[in-house]
């Protein structure tokens, strides 16, 4: 079935089958930062903002994105860059796997909450899981960032 | 792996309820669990385009459309008001922010899961279920429909009125599906607590036996949670046994009925 919809600022009509998911949809569209991970909606590896919300991609039709506009990484890029440099500094990514989805998250995160407490970012990350690090580099991270961003 | 043979997005609850008395076809919610369903549907029915994905407010209740995702729900100012932040103490716990972006109050409510967080705070604010055919009916009378029932669900209602709520879960882990769910809610004199998560649908549990009648104290809060324990039936699954639920069971009750005599 035909769908239109907004991918990064692009706009795009493809059609689809009903059962595709979006997180299909966007890989094929050249969005591979958004990672297929768990498949069982835990792991946030899927992140996507749809109308600037964040949403799993992996639980998402595809036809359900008709008439919105969605946004991954490589469509945030400058937003992104702000703060990631910080989440590089503490060394919190090993393997890197799971950072897009962190990023996503993180940007969601500060565009609803820009001063959050470190329980706020604790509680808004929780739906994404990293296998290396432990969590405690990218709170750092992201404690740095605004930090820097208070002149502290 | 989950297929879709064909998608409506329905105009109208009749297009929707029509389509969803064929046996292969399926209401979609919030497709969270769903897709990891092994299984063929014939026609995926959306209800997407209803105008089901707001909280509306009367005088009397809150509307809460079937395709409202948990996170709306769980920042509701005015539910979060009424019951001292139940609400979202109850759906925090749930995986993440995005997949609580993504689940829907009608699919965790319609699908009667044994671990719900949902059902239990609902079941606690006395809400009602409206649906389509059936009219409006209690979380518990809903609770027993059978699973083959082929109505669509429109709306939870949660009256309002003047309660103190304390919700309560284990975990394993942190974002993990919940050992137990419990609730304990105070109302015009009445105590009553809903254990869910057992791992079956959530129950109420009055104080039929007036341990908390004439006042709480810490012997009475301890007889009412293991009286509540005794009383509901529970079961072993991965995550834990039926005796360390009913131990846990009493436990949290007693510490909620505690916590609500505390805060007042």
């Amino acid at each position: 079935m035909e769908i239109k919809l907004t991918l990064n600022g692009k706009k795009i009509t493809a059609d689809v089958a009903p059962d595709l998911l979006l997180l299909d949809f966007v890989r094929d569209h050249g969005c591979l930062s958004v990672k297929r991970g768990c498949e069982t909606a835990n792991c946030g590896l899927c992140t996507v903002l749809m109308d600037g919300t964040p949403i799993l991609s992996c639980s998402t039709l595809a036809v359900r994105a008709d008439g919105h506009h969605v946004q991954t990484l490589e469509g945030l890029q400058e937003e992104a860059e702000d703060f990631a440099i910080f989440i590089a500094d503490q060394g919190a990514e090993q393997c890197g796997f799971c950072n897009p989805g962190f990023v996503m998250n993180t940007i969601a995160l500060l565009r609803e909450n820009p001063d959050p407490t470190d329980e706020e970012i604790k509680a808004y990350l929780a739906g994404n899981l990293c296998r290396c690090s432990g969590y405690e580099g990218q709170l750092r991270g992201i404690r740095a960032y605004l930090n820097s961003r208070k002149g502290v | 792996m989950l297929t879709i043979r064909q998608y409506v997005r329905a105009e109208s609850l009749e297009e929707a309820y029509t389509l969803a008395q064929k046996r292969n076809n399926m209401v979609l919610g919030g497709m969270a669990w769903t897709k990891m369903y092994n299984r063929s549907i014939g026609t995926a029915i959306d209800l997407g385009g209803l105008g089901l994905d707001t909280i509306e407010e009367t005088d009397e209740a809150y509307l809460i459309g079937a395709m409202t995702p948990l996170r709306v729900l769980e920042q509701h100012v005015g539910l979060n008001a009424m019951t001292q932040g139940a609400v979202a103490e109850s759906l925090k716990g749930i995986v993440g922010v995005q997949f609580r972006n993504t689940a829907t109050v009608g699919g965790s409510v319609w699908a009667r899961f044994g671990f719900s967080d949902v059902t239990t705070i609902l079941m606690a604010l006395e809400a009602r279920v409206e649906l389509y055919q059936r009219g409006v009916m209690t979380m518990e009378e809903f609770a027993l429909l059978p699973r083959t029932e082929r109505d669509i669900l429109v709306r939870v209602i949660v009256p309002k009125m003047e309660r103190s709520v304390c919700y309560l879960s284990q975990r394993n882990t942190k974002t993990d599906i919940p050992v137990l769910t419990c609730a304990v809610v105070r109302r015009g004199g009445e105590t009553f607590a809903v254990v869910g998560a057992r791992p079956r649908n959530a129950e109420v549990y009055r104080d039929t036996e007036g341990l908390l009648a004439s006042g709480v104290t810490e012997e009475g809060a301890c007889a009412f949670g293991e009286s509540v324990a005794r009383r509901a039936s529970f079961g072993s699954n991965c995550r834990a046994g039926k005796e360390y639920r009913q131990k846990v069971a009493a436990v949290l009750v007693r510490r909620a009925v505690l916590t609500l005599d505390k805060e007042g």
